[in-house]
């Protein structure tokens, strides 16, 4: 066979299929690592009762509650949970017991959001497939590990065999020529790149992100970026690993230690795509030339620079001119209305695209000495408790507390909106999170993603506001 | 999983795009550890007023209750990974949805509890969803084995599907049954040094 020049993907992929795929059946493609929660994995394990079947490696698999998990005490200082998370929860810690599955429960040290945890602990690591029932699995990518959500019944699968059946997914490359200009995240630039594939723009492919903006991104960047490629769609995101990603993880608790370091390291460095490697479609951005991102309307893509006006329906091609008014609808928007300067009711700074230390340094950074609007409520959510024992060791918190913001415990939080934190109809908030679908962030709330410097500009303006505006941004 | 043979419905269509899973099943309704009773919930934000009662508005509560056909826009399904949203769909009586394009984790959870996801062209597509706004009653019947979509008047639609989902599915079999018996080659794999990464220790 003559060598073909390989993508990242093909080297990932083709290290871990156990059977090949033909024509008849879809290959069976080997998992290294599983990470599973609280709500989308109980119907799995009944599964496996009732097949009479165990968990094949439970060594590579954790669990962590992240979804439902309260991240504030309720009246009377104790945790309230409603009976039905309760009983999910308490679902979780039996079926971890009954199958020898380490679990990060609420109140231990590793607990947090599964895509935060799995790389603070070093479990994720480079050249890896790690799946969970999570749609932001592809968080992970950005080490260079196939990472990507999956279904309860999968999870069964995963469970039980340890492996999946798959057809190989497509490749997309987004090149993205020079730097972020300063004042513009990572955040801003998924949001960019999603508007310009659309929605679906992905589907079927995996997305590798290349190019200057990606290399002299921190892997807390390279997570943001990645995080969000399910919003395009796409079947995972991908970023080659390089001297950044193997600081990252070294010396992590679950890194490889001595010679098995140096041996993982120069199996790592082999990752990366060969330079004749073909993708199936290439998409050019011009990092440099952008600016804050935020969005307008009821799906990631529906973004626009944070100086530019709301879209109208009317200049849209009729496609997409039905979805724009409902939308513009739903967020009781009217076309051309420029958005900064528009009132919102909360800010929330979470979810496992912007949680991590960074983040929570960044939105820090312009609240010190500052205090939120009066009309604001702002919910500082650290990723994971590792995050926000790391923030308070800073007197990141007290920055927060100052403000007159809420420091709470790790968890999804009003990213999902299932524990508790959530709007109230016809709140409108600047998220950090990935999702403004209608309802998502609480029944009739009206979701503005944004960066976590957007986030926090906007709650010392009260107002959607640009952070490049504040004196020391 | 109950065999999908030949079957004849009539459609109720949400001619929307990018209806994504948290539409279909608001995470507030995610806290169960079962499958069922799911399909009260399916829609719920969209179905059901402040009060609780039925919008009459909606197309799900103006449809016949046993339509088991859902015709919807383009990227349906986007999203959250939940499988929640398929044993809505089917706790609501679905069997089939019918769109020009579905999102990858959704077909994958559909396929894998036996509701068909079929994907037309656009063209296609429009035909189907005119017949059926114009008359609700109007009649699909969706053969899996050939894989089409006939209309009253005997016009037939291709849609695709990958093979191994279409044999699990005119069986009834699921594809976990087929994991289970790659044991020795998976066993292999395990033992094979060149694998890629070391278990967690």
């Amino acid at each position: 066979m003559i060598d073909r020049a390989r993508t990242l993907l093909d080297k990932v992929w083709g290290a871990h299929i156990v059977r090949c795929e033909t024509a008849a059946t879809p290959g069976v493609l080997y998992v290294d690592l599983h990470l599973v929660h609280e709500v989308t994995s109980p119907q799995a394990f009944t599964t496996l009762r009732e097949r009479g079947l165990r968990v094949r490696r439970p060594d590579r698999t954790v669990a962590t509650m992240d979804h439902s998990t309260p991240t504030a005490l309720g009246p009377g200082r104790t945790l309230t949970i409603a009976p039905d998370a309760a009983a999910q929860l308490r679902q979780l810690e039996a079926n971890c017991r009954e199958f020898g599955i380490v679990l990060h429960a609420l109140g231990s040290e590793g607990q947090g959001i599964v895509h935060v945890i799995g790389p603070e602990q070093g479990l994720t690591q480079p050249g890896m497939t790690i799946v969970c029932g999570d749609s932001h699995t592809s968080t992970h990518g950005a080490f260079g590990a196939l990472a990507f959500g999956i279904g309860t019944t999968e999870v069964a699968h995963v469970l039980a065999t340890q492996c999946l059946l798959q057809k190989k997914p497509k490749t997309m490359e987004v090149r993205l020529d020079g730097r972020l200009r300063a004042g513009v995240t990572a955040k801003d630039l998924i949001l960019a790149i999603i508007a310009r594939i659309g929605v679906d723009g992905g589907t079927g492919h995996v997305v590798e992100y290349a190019g200057e903006a990606i290399r002299g991104m921190s892997m807390d960047e390279r997570m943001t970026v990645c995080n969000m490629s399910i919003e395009a769609g796409a079947r995972a995101g991908l970023i080659a690993p390089d001297d950044t990603t193997f600081e990252y993880v070294a010396g992590r608790m679950h890194a490889p230690q001595g010679p098995a370091w140096d041996e993982a390291l120069r199996r790592w460095r082999s990752l990366p795509g060969d330079a004749a490697a073909c993708f199936d479609a290439t998409v050019h951005i011009d990092a440099g030339a952008l600016t804050p991102m935020i969005t307008y309307g009821t799906n990631p893509g529906m973004a626009i620079g944070i100086d530019q006006r709301v879209p109208d329906p009317a200049t849209v091609d009729a496609a997409h001119r039905t979805a724009l008014a409902k939308s513009l609808a739903y967020m009781a928007l009217q076309p051309g209305e420029p958005l900064l300067g528009k009132p919102i009711d909360v800010v929330f700074l979470g979810s496992c695209t912007n949680s991590r230390l960074s983040d929570l340094r960044a939105a820090a950074h312009l609240l010190r000495g500052r205090r939120i609007a009066p009309n604001v409520r702002m919910l500082v959510v650290p990723g994971s408790r590792r995050v926000k024992d790391d923030a308070e060791a800073e007197g990141l918190h007290d920055i927060f507390l100052a403000a007159g913001a809420e420091w709470r415990d790790a968890g999804c939080s009003m990213c999902i909106a299932m524990n508790g934190d959530q709007l109230a109809p016809g709140q409108y908030a600047v998220s950090t999170s990935n999702r403004n679908f209608e309802g998502r962030q609480g029944k009739g709330g009206r979701t503005f993603l944004a960066s976590p410097l957007t986030a926090a500009a906007s709650a010392i303006a009260g107002a959607i506001a640009d952070a490049r505006t504040l004196v020391d941004a | 999983m109950t065999p999908i043979g030949t079957f004849v419905s009539h459609a109720v269509v949400l001619d929307r795009d990018d209806i994504d899973t948290d539409q279909i099943i608001p995470a507030r309704f995610l806290t169960t550890t079962g499958r069922s009773r799911l399909g009260e919930a399916v829609f719920a934000d969209w179905r059901y007023d402040e009060t609780g009662a039925l919008r009459s508005d909606f197309p799900l509560n103006q449809s016949l209750r046993d339509a088991a056909i859902l015709i919807a826009g383009r990227n349906f399904g986007c999203g959250s990974s939940r499988e929640h949203a398929v044993w809505a769909l089917q706790g609501y009586g679905l069997r089939a949805i019918i769109s020009t394009k579905f999102a990858d984790i959704f077909r994958t959870n559909a396929l894998g509890n036996g509701l068909l996801p079929i994907s037309l062209d656009d063209d296609a597509f429009h035909v189907v969803l005119g017949l059926c706004q114009r008359d609700p009653e109007t009649q699909l019947e969706v053969s899996l084995s050939a894989q089409t979509l006939t209309t009253p008047a005997g016009d037939r639609f291709e849609f695709p599907i990958d093979p191994f989902a279409k044999h699990c599915l005119l069986h009834g079999t699921d594809a976990l049954g087929y994991l289970l018996a790659a044991e020795d080659d998976i066993t292999r794999y395990e033992e094979t040094p060149a694998m890629y990464t070391e278990a967690r220790t």
